[in-house]
């Protein structure tokens, strides 16, 4: 690791200020920075650390729907019974990432501010359609998921909630790296009151919807409906795990087997 | 237990050694620190072939904290040797094997990702580290070849210039003429290609070395991970650094496992020693695990083309065996043994095949040296033959448990010798696949096929028999094959004045027990409680010249070695006894303990006995030295041949090609048992490295840039608890023949049998769709693309 | 820079100068000389350095010293009363769940963390909860038994105490 200087504000704003300087990086539960950091990958100046800010963390019931805190840790959504109750989907998701360990100490705000593509949390978010609250505005989680490890965060931005709204039904099903756990391939299945959605994570460089999937899904709810939709695998992900012409039949299985859980 | 009354042997007796390490007591090289201690940090190559045209430490020396920038050039300049080689291997023609220097620290060229190029010393990890990327180096980057079988061809890039084709050596074993006669009177010959994965060991505990210098006593300690410290001090003392032995201790203290990789001498553990007498200071090193992945030796890695001979009957009448291995870009100490004589003796397995051939092509590749890894030769030939054999069962139309039992050598063969130079003391094949069939309820596998049929499965069942060469080994004979070593074993037993006893082990123990089994023998063979009895290994300070544990030679040659000193214990004891009991020595008789003079309640105990051996004050002085303290070294008269059945039981998932394992028996013969707990973990251990082969592990090397692309965990699939079963255990024990204690060996079974178990099991569930064969691991993307092909090509019909 | 750092081991109060960039296993190990903390990798996956943070099981290795300030830390040092096992080190012992001990401390401390949440677990239970230790000795066969049996020994131990 390459020395830094290390901050622990007490409030958003002093973390806000913080930001300002362009190395300076922020720091949720670490657990995909401090092992970046250990491999000499990054060299930030300056490490802003959120957890003394108490606001960040807790899950509450809001409108129907869950509004979890940034610094919520991965574990109390897995354990959360307001989480197993309006949205057991993603308390089931919550319980697939990383190790207990790691769960004890990963949060929500970390997860989807790396946005690796592997990463489970997107597609929760996107599946959802999901709303990212952060110190500047509020963001769907469609918009705020740009890219590659790219989201729409400014600098100095900091994600401080994500509001869920309650589906009707919803499932998530992963197919795990062998090695790594992170998803190859992970489908995330809601039915909405705007319609059925299906997001991605794992298959390309960032969390995508199934729009052919979400259509035959909204006519006809069921695994059948969709066993023909053949994804294709131009600019999946591709490596000694999986090609992406794996991916792309994984991702038909996955979303057929999360909408037969979904019933 | 003895302390009960009842013998320890065969008892499943709690550890001793627990309990340092669950509570966190253990002593691991890392967990040693010196006094005025520095760190060593190794500058490794980022390429896999590259000329080094420029090396500029100036900056790196100068940097923060740094005591020493250190290079090949420096080493060369002090007259530091390579790393040996300690098995020479002939080829066909006679010659010997190109044995290319392997300098300690890269000279002008590297010759694989993680070959060592300089180490920064310095008062901390942090400054060493930070002041390595100071360092300047110019790379005249080449093309690299990975892939044994590309290195061969003509126009690959050549990893030693004077080495022409890669080729280390061209090895055979057996009568190729009467091979070919025999296979071409065959009724069918079976033929089949496959690659055994090249895997990497990963003991948890990563490998660490301190280098220690005593400038009073002008005396080098080196701490390190080894599983045989005697063989370190020899090969660094006398081939690297040219230190006498008796200035030069060498501490394996507790090592966290083992595997084989930490058999070998590696460059780190000369850095150390080296830099500390420079330095007159101690230098640590320990390996993060990117840096174990890019520098402890690899296993496996062959690529094979096997035939099998079928008569009308059934009957094996010869078997062809054609192997390309990996040895990496260096000769690592035992890697030229593992893929000829700890590989082709070994392809008889459990059959009468009266007939075998082998060849073994060893090359060099811009990768990391191969070496022994848990089974070392034998996983390689159980599995092609195993797999060989389930497919002539396919092609004759034959049960493949039938098959086997056609062909087994019998019961009442042995001894049995082999057409590929072995002699088999004892087995009983028969005895263990019956186990195993029954404990697997085989019989009534084809229910459960239709019921996982039902569920929209594909369930499999397969089986495989090993046996194995171990005890290893008797010295004339390795030393007649090559071997540059004995590989006998030594134990003092040492009974001190009160009749406690300790034991010094050339054996070393890094999870294995040692501290128990071998004083459950104690206990037995001297009639003296457990808790009286330290057990120590290790420290060639302390223990006598021992050749360490790998081969699952430990309690066979280790153990046999303590009991050949307690015999001359028990025999001087018997002198003593005699002397004082006033009795002729013949009278004596030894039994729980207890030296007594037969038919009379007259006796004396060990712990008597002991006392007056050194309070000698009535003594046979004329006839005895004074002490109770006998050393004994151990050669075998053979290796010791464990064996065994394993019928694995697998669900595939058509959708996604995942495996899933339903059940495991494994039925092994390894002799007398001694601790049946701890022998079940060997074997539970074994089975999960086994298992992670079939199924997990896979070494990958980029073929043409030579870049490492499994190089930590998130890549290198490690079994995980969930991804492995239950296993079911079961033994028949045939004794050997051959060591005092009829005990084989079991450390190293599981991970021989379980490969061809699993992948017989994968390829049954497939039968229906016509599939031969799918190459390990069979991970699910491999799996779901030859259900697809076959499914396609079946459509086509 | 050097900064210093203020937290509780073990139940005592400790104060050590540290790094920012020093990581918790580091100051366990290396300052404290609590070496039963192991490190067995650097991508965060095999739980050698499990320990305890305010009751929670988290890799000592991902986490920098720093942000254990103020907090209390528990490692396998701590886990026995003097020379007594605490049920789950003894039904580790029992049930011969370890071999070469060097991921023993992490998995005493992951079974302990599961058995808190999860007071009776089934063997599959187990095997999941596992996903962040590695064992390249055991096959986990015997630690599944172990942590099954050290459960059961431990709401024995509490059902007694109540």
């Amino acid at each position: 690791m390459y020395e830094f200087t290390y901050h622990k504000p007490a409030s958003l704003d002093d973390a806000a200020k913080l930001l300002a300087n362009d190395e300076a990086k922020l720091v949720a539960g670490g657990m995909t920075l401090v092992p970046t950091l250990k491999q000499r990958l990054a060299n930030p100046s300056d490490l802003v650390d959120l957890a003394a800010i108490g606001t960040l963390k807790g899950i509450k019931e809001e409108g129907g729907g869950l509004t979890i805190g940034a610094m919520t840790r991965h574990a109390e959504v897995q354990r959360s019974a307001d989480v197993k109750r309006v949205i057991p989907a993603l308390a089931a998701l919550a319980g697939m990432i990383g190790d207990p360990a790691v769960r004890n100490r990963g949060t929500i705000g970390g997860s989807i501010s790396n946005n690796d593509p592997a990463a489970d949390y997107p597609a929760a978010l996107v599946g959802l359609g999901a709303t990212v609250v952060t110190t500047k505005r509020e963001i769907g989680a469609e918009d705020f998921f740009t890219g590659l490890f790219e989201t729409a965060l400014a600098q100095d931005e900091i994600v401080t909630a994500v509001k869920f709204p309650k589906p009707q039904a919803a499932a998530y099903q992963k197919f795990k790296n062998p090695a790594s756990r992170y998803a190859i391939v992970g489908v995330f299945v809601a039915r909405t009151p705007g319609g059925v959605r299906v997001a991605v994570t794992g298959a390309g460089p960032c969390v995508f919807r199934v729009p052919e999937m979400e259509a035959a899904l909204g006519k006809s709810f069921g695994a059948d409906a969709i066993k023909d939709i053949a994804i294709p695998d131009d600019g999946l992900n591709s490596d000694i795990h999986a090609s992406a012409e794996y991916r792309a039949h994984l991702v038909n299985v996955m979303a057929r087997r999360a909408v037969a859980s979904c019933a | 237990m003895a302390e009960t009354g009842t013998p320890a042997i065969g008892q499943p007796v709690r550890r001793r050694e627990d309990f340092r390490f669950l509570t966190g007591q253990g002593t691991y090289t890392d967990d040693i620190n010196r006094p005025g201690q520095l760190y060593a940090y190794i500058l490794r190559s980022p390429h896999a072939n590259a000329r080094i045209a420029g090396l500029d430490t100036g900056a790196a020396a100068s940097a923060a904290g740094v005591a020493a920038v250190y290079t090949g050039k420096d080493m060369a300049a002090d007259g530091i040797g390579g790393l040996p080689c300690g098995w020479q291997i002939h080829s066909k023609d006679g010659s010997p094997m190109h044995e290319p220097a392997h300098p300690v620290i890269a000279v002008d060229r590297v010759r694989h990702v993680g070959d060592q190029v300089a180490v920064v010393i310095a008062d901390t990890l942090v400054h060493a580290r930070d002041a390595a990327e100071l360092i300047r180096i110019d790379y005249v980057v080449e093309p690299a070849t990975a892939d044994a079988s590309e290195a061969l061809k003509p126009g690959a890039p050549l990893v030693w210039p004077e080495v022409p084709g890669n080729l280390c050596y061209d090895w055979h074993l057996g009568d190729p003429a009467a091979t070919d006669a025999a296979m071409a009177k065959a009724a069918r010959v079976v033929r089949l290609d496959l690659t055994n994965n090249r895997l990497v060991p990963n003991a948890m505990e990563p490998r660490a070395a301190i280098g220690d210098f005593d400038r009073a006593t002008n005396e080098f300690t080196l701490f390190t991970t080894s599983q045989n410290p005697h063989v370190i001090r020899l090969l660094m003392g006398a081939f690297v650094l040219h230190i006498p032995e008796a200035r030069l201790r060498v501490v394996a203290p507790d090592v966290g496992g083992g595997f084989g990789s930490k058999i070998y001498h590696y460059a780190e553990e000369a850095i150390v020693t080296w830099a500390a007498g420079k330095l007159k200071k101690p230098v640590k090193w320990t390996a993060d695990r990117s840096e174990s992945f890019m520098s402890d030796a690899h296993g496996r890695d062959h690529a094979t083309h096997v035939e099998l001979g079928v008569d009308g009957e059934g009957k094996f009448v010869a078997l062809k065996v054609s192997t390309i291995a990996n040895m990496g870009a260096y000769l690592s100490t035992f890697a030229t043994c593992v893929p000829t004589y700890l590989y082709g003796t070994l392809l008889a397995g459990t059959y009468t095949t009266p007939v075998i051939y082998v060849e073994t092509k060893a090359v060099f590749t811009h990768t990391v040296p191969v070496d022994a890894y848990r089974g070392a030769g034998r996983p390689e030939a159980t599995y092609l033959l195993e797999r060989i054999v389930d497919l002539a069962a396919d092609e004759l139309g034959i049960d493949p448990a039938d098959l086997r039992r056609k062909n087994f050598i019998p019961a009442d063969a042995f001894p049995y010798q082999t057409p590929v130079a072995l002699q088999y003391d004892s087995g009983n094949y028969q005895a263990t696949l019956d186990l195993a069939t029954k404990a697997a309820d085989y019989a009534g596998f084809e229910t459960r096929r239709q019921e996982a049929a039902g569920r929209g499965k594909l369930r499999g069942i397969g089986i495989a028999t090993y046996i194995e060469a171990c005890g290893i080994a008797p010295s004339a004979v390795v030393g007649s094959l090559g071997a540059r070593a004995g590989l006998f074993e030594s134990a003092a037993v040492r009974v001190h004045p009160t009749g406690s006893v300790t034991i010094l082990t050339g054996s070393h123990s890094h999870g294995q027990g040692h501290e128990t089994t071998f004083a459950q023998l104690v206990a037995d063979g001297l009639g003296v409680p457990m808790e009286s009895i330290e057990i120590v290994h290790g420290d060639t300070a302390k223990i006598p010249y021992g050749m360490g544990t790998y081969g699952s030679r430990s309690l066979a040659v280790g153990g046999t070695a303590i009991v050949k000193a307690m015999d001359k214990i028990i025999a001087k004891g018997k002198k003593i006894a005699a002397h004082l009991l006033e009795a002729a020595e013949a009278d004596i008789e030894f039994k729980d303990g207890n030296f007594s003079v037969a038919g009379t309640d007259r006796s004396k105990s060990i712990g008597e006995v002991a006392l007056t051996a050194y309070v000698p004050h009535n003594f046979p002085h004329d006839e005895l030295e004074p002490g109770l303290d006998e050393t004994a070294f151990y050669d075998p008269k053979n290796f010791t041949y464990p064996s065994g059945a394993y019928i694995a039981e697998v669900e595939i998932d058509p959708d996604t090609g995942r495996v899933e394992i339903v059940n495991f028996n494994a039925s092994d013969d390894f002799g007398r048992i001694i601790n049946p707990m701890i022998v079940a973990g060997q074997v539970h251990g074994g089975l999960a490295q086994g298992i992670g082969q079939a199924l997990l592990e896979r070494c990958v090397y980029d073929k043409t840039s030579g870049q490492l692309l499994t190089g930590s965990y998130m890549d290198y699939t490690m079994p995980r608890a969930d991804d492995l079963p239950a296993f079911a255990l079961s033994t028949h024990a045939t004794l050997c023949a051959h060591n005092p204690l009829g005990v084989k060996g079991c450390g190293e079974a599981g991970a021989i049998g379980a490969p061809a178990a699993i992948s017989n099991a994968i390829v049954d569930a497939l039968k229906p769709l016509g599939v031969r064969h799918v190459e390990m691991p069979v991970t699910p993307e491999k799996l779901w693309r030859v259900i697809q092909q076959h499914k396609t090509s079946l459509a086509a019909e | 820079m050097q900064t210093s750092v203020s937290l509780t081991v073990n139940g005592k109060p400790v104060t050590a100068t540290v790094e920012g960039r020093t990581l918790l296993v580091q100051l366990l190990r290396e300052t404290l000389g609590l070496t039963g903390t192991h490190v067995g990798c650097d991508t965060s996956q095999c739980g050698a350095c499990v320990v305890h943070v305010d009751g929670e099981a988290v890799k000592s290795c991902t986490l920098l010293a720093v942000q254990a300030a103020g907090r209390s830390v528990k490692t396998i040092e701590d886990v026995a009363d003097g020379d007594t096992l605490h049920p789950m080190q003894e039904a580790f012992r029992d049930n011969h769940a370890l071999q070469c001990g060097f991921c023993t401390p992490g998995m005493i401390m992951s079974a302990l963390d599961l058995v808190k949440n999860n007071p009776e677990p089934t063997d599959r239970e187990i095997r999941e909860y596992l996903e962040g230790n590695f064992c390249r000795c055991t096959g986990y066969h015997n630690i599944v038994l172990a942590i099954k049996a050290g459960a059961a020994a431990m709401r024995g131990a509490k059902a007694a105490a109540e």
